[in-house]
């Protein structure tokens, strides 16, 4: 055995050896597609880009110190104005929350049809992942863009985009969830004869709910965003309001809405968080 | 049996009241939020003019767009006064006109002369013809319709369909008929339309034509493969370029569908989505530890580090782009500053929330060798979030994709700008749907690059949290 043993360690020292070159060579190479993806990258930028890199960065302060300036030159007049943008958030608040609630609706309804442990047809689960694939990967700009072309200017392309693609993305994650979810609850109600929806009503959904709803209030909180920038190409809301703004150059109304966004960006995450660590227990 | 189970039941009732009392109070939570939630929705339902719906959908325009997605037609016209003169015109576009001689392009079998030798037939996809004579209209043959058509010019030059007075309703469907016009459209696929000064044929056809070649391109009269063909045969095709040149320089100046210019705009967000990404990743790795108590013990530090993570996120990438834009004006920097900052906020988020989350033994155990503090974390934390910090880029580049095509179609350029200027011209419709699939397969492309990536880098293709 003692003896056995520096012909072992030699043999470890040798395997070592060789990982470690491996796992070097391997290092160098990604290292080396990273900066040929940078340089490349940076290459094609400079090409495309209308102005110059450096002129970009030193103007970067002028158009923020613009806006500061505009509202310090307004002074105590300023806050009327920022309290009468507040029902344009309320739209694209309602916006979010609404389609979220649809989405939410929808992506359980395909979470079911997607998962493994609840539908036997192969064929379904296919199809109904590749359908949540397709609606998850179009940007909402584009559906947004389409249906504002065909039914005109309203917040409902607004509404039918961000549905559209919360169904998708939380139909993925919801079908991972039930797919995740403990069986023998399942089990334990086949023995006694209960039905499928009996099935996913008593042992699915309770496990699987505290998530959903997690998911869903990150959602929510995507979905702001979204509908703030759906509201940049014509659909109502904030964000057309602040496009327009934008346009005329009124510096101090911009930074008005921008804070409000801001705020209320800030303010959902910080509840997000708080609701989904009462939720689930982790603040993930 | 039952009674006894009844009696049990009150029995087990009146030992435990409280805890009967508690289910049914949360049972009246859950119903009172179901109840609000529906109240919402109803009341979403009308401040969102969700009702509206039916009212704002046409159908006739959603139909035409969708037609147009996927087919393409051909424009006949023929002016009263000069009937001699018809013009055949890809989709009526003046520099795509069938028969003129300077591009040497025939004209289309679907029209000849009559066989009396007088009238221009247009012949339909469906065996349906329209005959155009000097004084006349004639539509004849078309599937489902019993009888022919004429229409003509009264005295006061105004079309009229010839005996519309003794039609049936029935006989009438598919025409729309104004005092200017006569129009008969028996499907989507055929429309012909007479005017007091012109008559107007639209013929549809399904797909894509030109979409290797446009027009007035030498390689317009072979298929995509042929002219592939043709690149290995010596026999130049046009003087100038070999086959091969003229190949790509044709596919790339493609009019009617504009690949090269597609495509690099498409390489412009590609690269806005990797290099922002990139730049998140670089900024986020060195500030995350910074905000992590168990690597920096000063506590404003953190603090400070964790509200401009904040600060960073909560200023969305929309207000970025905003601010970039105007520095560095339309261009793939806007994009890749504008997704830098942002995920330098969330990255360091998750990053410094990662690093707060290691097993401390490891780096206990790098302690009692008497190793630095630099190199206690070097290597007592760094492999045990590397997986978590590559899963979560990863995942972010192809969220981020989407949002470079965003932030392109605000004015950074890039698909984003391309698409919009498609939609707003109202007819390149088959350059909207192609720039949409496009789109789609790219970022299908980049979810699976980077769930392939996760697996061979870390071995597993979902996202690890902690």
């Amino acid at each position: 055995m003692s003896k056995a043993l520096p012909a072992n360690l030699e043999q470890i020292e040798v395997n070592l050896k060789k990982l470690t070159n491996q796992r070097t060579r391997s290092s160098l190479l990604g290292i080396a597609i990273l900066i040929l993806v940078f340089f490349g990258g940076t290459l094609v930028s400079l090409e495309a880009n209308a102005g110059s890199f450096g002129r970009g960065i030193a103007n970067f302060f002028n158009y923020p110190r613009d806006l500061f300036v505009d509202t310090f030159e307004m002074g105590w007049k300023y806050w009327p104005r920022v309290i009468k943008y507040i029902p344009e958030l309320i739209i694209t608040l309602n916006i979010a929350l609404f389609s979220t609630s649809i989405g939410f609706v929808l992506a359980v309804i395909f979470a079911i049809f997607s998962s493994r442990n609840l539908i036997r047809n192969k064929r379904v689960i296919q199809f109904t992942k590749f359908f949540m694939d397709v609606t998850r990967s179009f940007p909402t700009l584009i559906i947004a863009m389409v249906f504002l072309y065909l039914m005109g200017k309203s917040s409902l392309p607004a509404v039918i985009a961000i549905t559209i693609h919360t169904a998708g993305a939380l139909g993925k994650l919801f079908t991972e969830a039930i797919e995740n979810c403990d069986g023998k609850p399942i089990e334990g109600l086949s023995s006694v004869g209960a039905t499928w929806t009996q099935k996913i009503r008593f042992s699915v959904l309770p496990q699987v709910l505290p998530l959903f709803l997690s998911y869903g209030i990150l959602r929510l909180e995507i979905n702001v965003r979204e509908s703030t920038i759906l509201g940049f190409v014509g659909a109502g809301g904030i964000g057309e309001l602040l496009a327009a703004l934008i346009q005329w150059n009124y510096g101090a109304d911009v930074l008005a809405c921008m804070f409000l966004l801001v705020g209320t960006i800030i303010a959902l995450d910080y509840l997000s968080a708080y609701w989904r660590h009462k939720l689930i227990g982790v603040n993930q | 049996m039952s009674s006894s189970l009844a009696i049990e039941r009150d029995n087990i009732l009146k030992l435990f009241p409280d805890t009967f009392k508690q289910a049914r109070k949360s049972r009246l939570k859950g119903q009172i939020i179901f109840f609000l939630i529906i109240l919402y929705l109803i009341v979403g339902f009308f401040t969102l003019d969700v009702v509206d719906i039916p009212k704002k959908w046409k159908p006739q325009n959603a139909a035409m767009f969708a037609l147009d997605t996927y087919a393409h037609k051909d424009h006949v016209t023929m002016k009263w006064e000069n009937h001699d003169d018809i013009k055949i015109a890809f989709e009526g576009n003046y520099r795509s006109v069938y028969g003129r001689d300077n591009l040497d392009k025939s004209i289309p079998d679907w029209f000849y002369k009559n066989s009396d030798n007088v009238g221009n037939v247009v012949k339909f996809n469906n065996k349906g013809k329209a005959i155009l004579y000097k004084d006349r209209v004639e539509i004849v043959n078309f599937p489902k319709y019993e009888r022919d058509f004429t229409i003509k010019l009264n005295t006061n030059g105004k079309p009229y369909l010839v005996g519309s007075e003794d039609l049936a309703e029935d006989d009438l469907k598919g025409f729309r008929i104004t005092e200017n016009r006569v129009e008969f459209r028996p499907t989507l696929y055929e429309r012909i339309q007479v005017y007091p000064r012109k008559v107007e044929i639209h013929r549809y056809s399904i797909g894509w034509k030109y979409f290797w070649f446009d027009f007035s391109s030498p390689l317009e009269p072979y298929s995509f493969f042929e002219a592939l063909g043709l690149t290995f045969s010596k026999e130049r095709v046009v003087p100038e370029m070999s086959n091969l040149k003229l190949f790509f320089t044709e596919i790339k100046d493609n009019e009617a569908f504009m690949h090269g210019r597609v495509w690099w705009a498409m390489l412009e967000t590609i690269v806005m989505a990797v290099l922002g990404t990139m730049f998140a990743t670089v900024m986020a790795l060195p500030l995350s530890f910074l905000a992590a108590y168990n690597v920096t013990p000063i506590k404003a530090l953190r603090f400070t580090l964790r509200r401009l993570f904040d600060t960073l996120r909560g200023i969305d990438f929309l207000i970025w782009s905003l601010i970039f834009l105007r520095a560095f004006g339309p261009g793939p920097f806007t994009g890749i500053f504008a997704i830098g900052f942002t995920d330098t906020g969330t990255l360091g988020k998750l990053y410094s929330e990662a690093i707060e989350n290691t097993e401390k033994k490891q780096q206990e155990g790098v302690q009692s060798t008497g190793a630095s503090k630099f190199l206690q974390h070097r290597f007592g934390i760094i492999p045990q979030i590397l997986p978590i910090f590559v899963s979560q880029s990863l995942y972010y580049l192809e969220s981020n994709t989407r949002g470079a095509v965003i932030i392109g179609a605000m004015g950074a350029g890039g698909i984003g700008l391309q698409f919009l200027g498609a939609l707003g011209t109202g007819n390149d419709f088959e350059n909207v749907a192609y720039m949409a699939i496009l789109v789609l397969a790219v970022v299908i492309f980049m979810d699976r690059l980077s769930a392939w990536l996760r697996r061979i880098l870390i071995g597993s293709d979902q996202l690890i949290v902690r």
